[in-house]
């Protein structure tokens, strides 16, 4: 059994940088207020003071161009990683990632590699406005050439972390916000290696498979328990990395389980959620008993009130009503008989 | 005249003819639809690329724009090679997965070539910061045109290098007119709104230096001059080097305007008439040009300079004919890197 302890999903993002930096003077941090402020979400705290501004590099507020310059340093062999403040920035760096990043390897014949990583932060629930809470990963996972993890405890943050920085290709890893400060065991040194493509089955069950990403396992854990006590066991399971999708975990619990709910914190159209459940019905048509089901954010700007900006994305009370609705409501036709 | 800078000469004729018949080759292959899709040619430049690569260091690093057939050759890469990355085969210098906006090779320097003009700004940029991490005096150049400082990424990246101090050469060859737009009074820059280029590197402090991109001892020097700068950790440097583009982007100007160059018209053995292109052929362009100059200081080599232009088109001649016949890539490697493998 690894060593433990227990640290906060924050924290396990900064001890993996940390122990990263300290085993590979190539890796190096780059951001807007990330040096002596620490990040405006102190998702960098203590780093400045251990590895000096020369490492640990605030940059202006020149997406483009900065990132443009952690593409040309990663083939420059350097291992930079580079923070968007948030997920909506993500627009402005889409050349350098899209049209650069992702192409190099292949344009090149494998001759350069781009090893990077992009961290940045989404979601819902700071009250920050439809321009700074969009989830937008399923825009990265668009583009071949790029890999894209969605942590959703501290231990696979930083186990997903480590195993980023240490890859030979472009890896864009999505924070919810709202997780910063859950707290959990997060194991230490090497033993905290999570690979990039493999899911977890968060929790056993036997009456309903939920996927989630990201924050959203964290929602379908309280569901589970909430439908524990109706007697109704669903299976979570976590993809951790969206591409590479590991499809045959997701599709083993299907298996057994013979229902799926996705839910997803991106807006429904054209999103992870789409290409996770169509993942699904490839592979493992044949034993489900309903068709594949959907649960993602609204397609709508996140707006600020309060009153609104909760009801963009599931939570733990929609993902009760829709397990229920899935038991009960879509059956085949010729399976009128079958008992859920 | 010293020996020294008499062969160096030669060198650089030698180099500036190659691109000039590899180019020809390539706009007479696109005509006959040999491959298909687009194309940016270097004529007129071939004096900026030659003479700025001679200034460059082995370990420096390159980073190129879509323009970029010289830049590579004049580094030093494989005609052939080349030729079969832009019509798309095995054998090319990407084994056909780029093309000819992305011609590269990692072993000659090269960062990137990008197809996105301003791109290849930040790009070239980050190889600075890689550059002066790593502490061994190496730099980056970075070549674009004019028309990259019409994205912000550029200035972006100026105003970084200069802050941190970045050992990066901007090398912007303004060739913003062809032979028609520069009679029309496009020239210096058709769709920018600073007239004088060295003012947006200059508002941020970078020196900035403006240079004959068609003569290759002036491109040479200021090169040369500005890696030194670099390489004494005085940050970066701007040369504007106001190049002619001779031909234009195919498929928009898919045709050589000024046709296959006649090297008599540096020897005396070809008349000029006075056509449209009379004063290009005179004036402008930077290998008939260089010819010239060889000759005024030596008229015994008319004979070595015919024979060398003699011997650069049979050898892309031949060129051509082996890439003809080179195969295309086998199917199954379509899937090979899309990630790389492993550590970097």
């Amino acid at each position: 059994m690894a060593e433990t302890s227990i640290s906060t999903y924050r924290s396990a993002i900064i001890d993996a940088l940390a122990e990263e930096m300290r085993n590979d003077a190539g890796v190096f941090l780059m951001g807007e207020d990330i040096g002596k402020a620490g990040g405006v979400f102190k998702q960098t705290e203590g780093l400045f003071i251990e590895f000096g501004a020369e490492r640990v590099i605030d940059t202006p507020i020149s997406e483009p161009g900065a990132f443009g310059m952690a593409v040309g340093a990663a083939m420059t062999g350097m291992r930079p990683v580079f923070e968007v403040m948030f997920g909506d920035f993500m627009t402005l760096i889409m050349d350098q990632l899209v049209n650069q990043a992702a192409k190099v390897a292949y344009m090149s014949n494998g001759q350069f590699t781009v090893p990077l990583v992009v961290r940045t932060t989404m979601g819902t629930g700071s009250s920050l406005g439809p321009q700074h809470s969009q989830s937008l990963y399923a825009w990265a996972c668009h583009v071949p050439g790029l890999k894209v993890a969605v942590p959703s405890t501290p231990a696979d943050a930083k186990g997903l972390y480590k195993s980023a920085i240490r890859d030979a290709n472009p890896v864009l890893i999505f924070e919810d916000r709202m997780l910063y400060g859950l707290k959990g065991p997060v194991a230490v040194g090497e033993t905290s290696l999570v690979p990039l493509g493999q899911a977890v089955v968060a929790r056993g069950g036997r009456d309903l498979t939920v996927v989630a990403v990201g924050r959203m396992v964290q929602h379908a854990l309280k569901a589970a328990e909430r439908l524990s006590e109706d007697g109704i066991e669903i299976e979570v399971v976590d993809p951790r990395t969206l591409l590479p999708l590991d499809v045959e975990t997701i599709a083993c619990s299907v298996r057994r389980t013979n229902r799926a709910l996705v839910v997803d914190g991106g807006a429904q159209q054209y999103g992870a959620g789409a290409e996770i459940a169509q993942s699904i019905n490839e592979a493992a048509f044949d034993w489900l008993d309903a068709p594949v089901m959907r649960l993602c954010a609204e397609n709508i700007p996140v707006p600020i009130s309060r009153t609104l900006e909760p009801l963009v994305q599931p939570d733990e009370s929609r993902i009760v009503a829709k397990v229920k609705e899935l038991l009960v409501g879509h059956r085949w036709p010729d399976r009128e008989d079958d008992s859920p | 005249m010293n020996d020294e800078i008499r062969q160096r000469r030669w060198t650089f004729l030698k180099q500036m003819m190659l691109i000039r018949r590899f180019e020809e080759a390539v706009a007479t292959a696109g005509a006959e639809k040999a491959f298909p899709g687009h194309y940016h040619l270097y004529i007129g430049q071939e004096a900026t690329g030659v003479g700025a690569m001679a200034a460059l260091g082995p370990s420096d690093k390159i980073a190129t724009t879509h323009r970029n057939h010289g830049h590579v050759l004049a580094r030093g890469a494989d005609p052939e090679a080349c030729l079969a990355e832009i019509m798309g085969r095995a054998n090319g210098i990407n084994r056909g997965r780029g093309g000819t906006i992305h011609l590269c090779d990692p072993e000659l320097g090269f960062l990137q070539t990008s197809g996105v003009v301003g791109s290849v700004v930040g790009l070239a940029a980050g190889g600075g910061y890689a550059c002066k991490l790593k502490g061994d005096g190496s730099l980056t150049a970075a070549f674009f045109g004019d028309g990259a400082l019409e994205e912000g990424i550029a200035f972006e990246c100026l105003n970084i290098a200069a802050l941190w101090g970045l050992p990066v050469i901007f090398i912007c060859e303004n060739n913003s007119a062809d032979a028609l737009g520069m009679a029309k009074g496009g020239y210096p820059t058709l769709v920018h709104a600073a007239n004088d280029l060295r003012s947006i590197p200059g508002s941020l402090g970078i020196e900035a230096i403006r240079v004959d991109g068609t003569e290759v001892e002036e491109v040479h020097r200021v090169v040369a001059h500005a890696a030194a700068h670099c390489r004494a950790g005085k940050g970066p440097l701007f040369i504007e080097t106001v190049t002619r583009r001779w031909a234009g982007s195919a498929p928009l100007w898919p045709e050589l305007a000024t046709g296959i160059t006649d090297i008599g018209m540096a020897t005396g053995r070809t008349k000029i008439d006075d056509g449209p292109h009379s004063y290009w052929y005179r004036h402008n362009d930077p290998v008939l040009k260089l010819a010239r100059q060889i000759l005024q200081d030596d008229h015994s080599a008319r004979m070595q300079i015919e024979l060398l232009d003699e011997q650069t088109q049979a050898h892309m001649r031949a060129v051509v004919e082996r890439v003809h016949q080179s195969p295309y890539p086998e199917l199954a490697t379509a899937t090979d890197f899309v990630f790389a493998q492993g550590a970097a």
